[in-house]
């Protein structure tokens, strides 16, 4: 499909008569090579263009990854490895320890992966193996629609909707009604702002990330494998469990990890449902922190250069994790969408 | 390879036929409480969506009124406030966001596309999908280190880069896919009738993956719109009119992040009437690029 450019005998336009007269053929053959000369260049100035555009990807990535370092290197080393580990965040005595930050990122994401990957699960399974053809597009755009939701719009409808039912009524019933308070993980008093809080209104937003990457990886599921195990007398469910999810397992397993990426970083939402507080409580009523919400919560106020920085490398920690994690994730949903290529080719 | 598949198949005789017929009656029972349960999956997931839009329509209409759109904020416990300069604010950040990241995405996408199997795609198309990933407020820092610490103040500039830094690889991943799909026969026909490379790319290929193209670039503009977290520290907000790049300026987003977290009834309600435009608007913006590429590529991807 290259057809080296030269061979084009006139720089952009379609072949056409030569309108010079027979006796001047000499200047024609001068056009045509200005000309092809012209589609080179034309050519190389494309193609530098593009690449210079495409550069600017790794270039980015690059940038973000060093000016946030260097911004984050004064605390950094001044705290070294315990910077990771202290529970210390006291802007006023300029001791900075983001432990209880990474605690929270870590235990929110869980709560929402523990909660958004079944159901995400189950809807990818119901689009792609149970549903009717005619509701396959409407749930598919609604579950997508989800994703669409500015993270703001989730915080606002957090606050004033979430937080009031989460405090009046799902939190004393799982403490008292159910007697969960014997348990570190429900006990406390129920504010509002928690982890818990944060952990549920994530799930809703990883969710449509999960599931879009699952049903994905299941209409990539091959149809023999699924006429097979029904011909051998399976019913659905068995067909699905037996055949259909072992082959899309690690798709799915990239999908929720891409859905972990997320939950890692997503910030006003949580920002606004958390309480804002660096403590690392087992209870899950108990306000907390995540390092994005540490972030967009203090970055405006930060009290002198060492504060800023150590803000600073709360992100860079933030942004090496999830480059891990999303570089996982990616290698995972490769893997299985190029198998899957390899297979119907 | 295949995965061994290994439904559990034992009723083939070995059994009495009082048992077998047992077994067969669980199995499909248990087939139908796990194809139940999947369609509850189906309803939770939806519910959310619903019950969040159904809030915004609620709370958000009683308080949208026509001077919504054409008054500037005031001050608490005047009544009659609007957030015109949010949604002006919001339209030059995306504005300046699209400036700069469609043009660059685009070019990216179509390098991904066009050079395939090189090592700076294969790359590029990694790093894309990772960047891709990045948490916004990352980018957010990344503005304010890059763009507002350097010159000392706040500026639409910085917001709208930080914008655009997150459109890139979005953008230049859903162009490949979409430039992907334009047949290579078309490609090849405009070459033998004497096209350059660049022209056959730009006015044949690009051409006729304009509404994917557009698709894409309508998804990455809704995106961007409800952003918030790498404006807080670039664009910052600001409760005067302002349209100069220069200068801090306001969005929707950070406006009703601001109303919700105050402690007054008024800039609630102001907060629930902006979330409704600011849904509005996206949700318009996704339906027109659903319907852009209805059936004509709807199949896009590999």
């Amino acid at each position: 499909m290259t057809g080296a450019a030269v061979s084009s005998e006139r720089a952009g336009g379609p072949l056409e008569r030569p309108t010079t007269p027979p006796d001047s053929d000499a200047g024609g053959r001068r056009t045509l090579r200005v000309r092809i000369q012209g589609a080179v260049i034309g050519d190389r100035i494309y193609t530098a263009a593009i690449t210079l555009f495409a550069l600017c990807v790794p270039v980015l990535l690059v940038l973000v990854a060093v000016e946030i370092f260097i911004a984050g290197w004064p605390a950094l080393h001044r705290f070294g490895f315990s910077f990771l580990t202290s529970s210390a965040w006291d802007p006023v005595n300029g001791v900075f320890g983001a432990a209880p930050a990474i605690y929270g990122t870590l235990l929110s994401s869980a709560i929402a992966l523990a909660i958004a990957t079944p159901l995400a699960i189950g809807v990818a399974i119901f689009l792609s193996e149970f549903s009717p053809q005619w509701l396959r597009q409407p749930v598919a755009f609604l579950v997508d629609l989800l994703a669409a939701v500015p993270s703001v719009v989730y915080g606002l409808w957090g606050v004033f909707v979430l937080l009031p039912v989460l405090r009046v009524s799902v939190m004393p019933f799982l403490r008292d009604t159910l007697h969960l308070g014997v348990l570190p993980f429900f006990s406390g008093p129920a504010y509002g702002p928690s982890m818990l809080a944060a952990g549920l209104i994530l799930s809703i937003m990883v969710l449509p990330y999960i599931s879009s990457v699952s049903r994905e990886v299941l209409l990539a599921v091959p149809r023999s494998q699924r006429e097979a195990a029904l011909a051998l007398g399976a019913t659905k469910w068995e067909t699905i469990w037996g055949a259909v999810l072992p082959y899309a397992k690690s798709g799915i397993i990239g999908g929720v990890i891409l859905g972990l990426g997320r939950a890692l970083g997503e910030t006003m939402a949580v920002t606004m449902l958390i309480g804002n507080r660096p403590q690392i409580s087992a209870s899950l009523f108990a306000p907390g922190y995540t390092m994005a919400s540490l972030i967009a919560n203090e970055f405006s106020e930060a009290s002198g250069d060492l504060h800023l920085s150590a803000l600073m490398a709360v992100g860079f920690v933030l942004f090496v994790i999830t480059l891990i994690v999303n570089a996982i994730a990616r290698w995972l949903v490769w893997q299985v969408s190029r198998g899957a290529g390899e297979k119907t080719a | 390879m295949t995965t061994p598949s290994t439904p559990p198949m034992r009723w083939s005789g070995a059994y009495p036929t009082a048992t077998r017929e047992g077994k067969l009656r669980r199995r499909h029972a248990i087939n139908a409480v796990m194809a139940g349960l999947v369609g509850v999956a189906a309803v939770l997931a939806t519910l959310p969506l619903v019950v969040v839009l159904l809030y915004l329509l609620n709370r958000g209409l009683s308080s949208l009124q026509w001077h919504f759109f054409t008054n500037m904020p005031k001050p608490v416990g005047e009544l009659g406030g609007g957030m015109a300069n949010a949604i002006i604010g919001t339209l030059m950040l995306v504005g300046v966001a699209s400036v700069i990241g469609l043009p660059v995405g685009i070019g990216a996408g179509l390098y991904l596309a066009e050079h395939r199997g090189s090592r700076l795609a294969n790359t590029t198309r990694f790093l894309a999908d990772v960047l891709n990933g990045l948490p916004s407020i990352v980018m957010g820092i990344f503005a304010w280190q890059f763009l507002v610490r350097p010159f000392g103040h706040f500026s639409a500039w910085a917001g709208g880069v930080a914008l655009a830094a997150m459109m890139i690889p979005q953008v230049a991943r859903t162009t490949e896919e979409i430039v992907r799909t334009v047949p290579v026969s078309l490609r090849e026909a405009a070459l033998a009738l004497g096209y350059a490379r660049w022209r056959t790319s730009l006015t044949v290929v690009l051409r006729t993956a304009t509404a994917g193209v557009v698709t894409g670039a309508l998804v990455a503009i809704a995106r961007i719109a409800g952003e918030t977290a790498p404006l807080l520290f670039t664009a910052f907000g600001n409760q005067f009119w302002s349209t100069s790049l220069n200068q801090p300026i306001a969005a929707l987003p950070l406006q009703i992040y601001t109303y919700a977290l105050s402690p007054y009834d008024d800039w609630h309600a102001q907060a629930w009437a902006g979330a409704l435009v600011l849904i509005a608007l996206i949700l318009i913006i996704s339906l027109v690029a659903r319907v852009a590429t209805r059936g004509r590529f709807a199949t896009a991807g590999d």
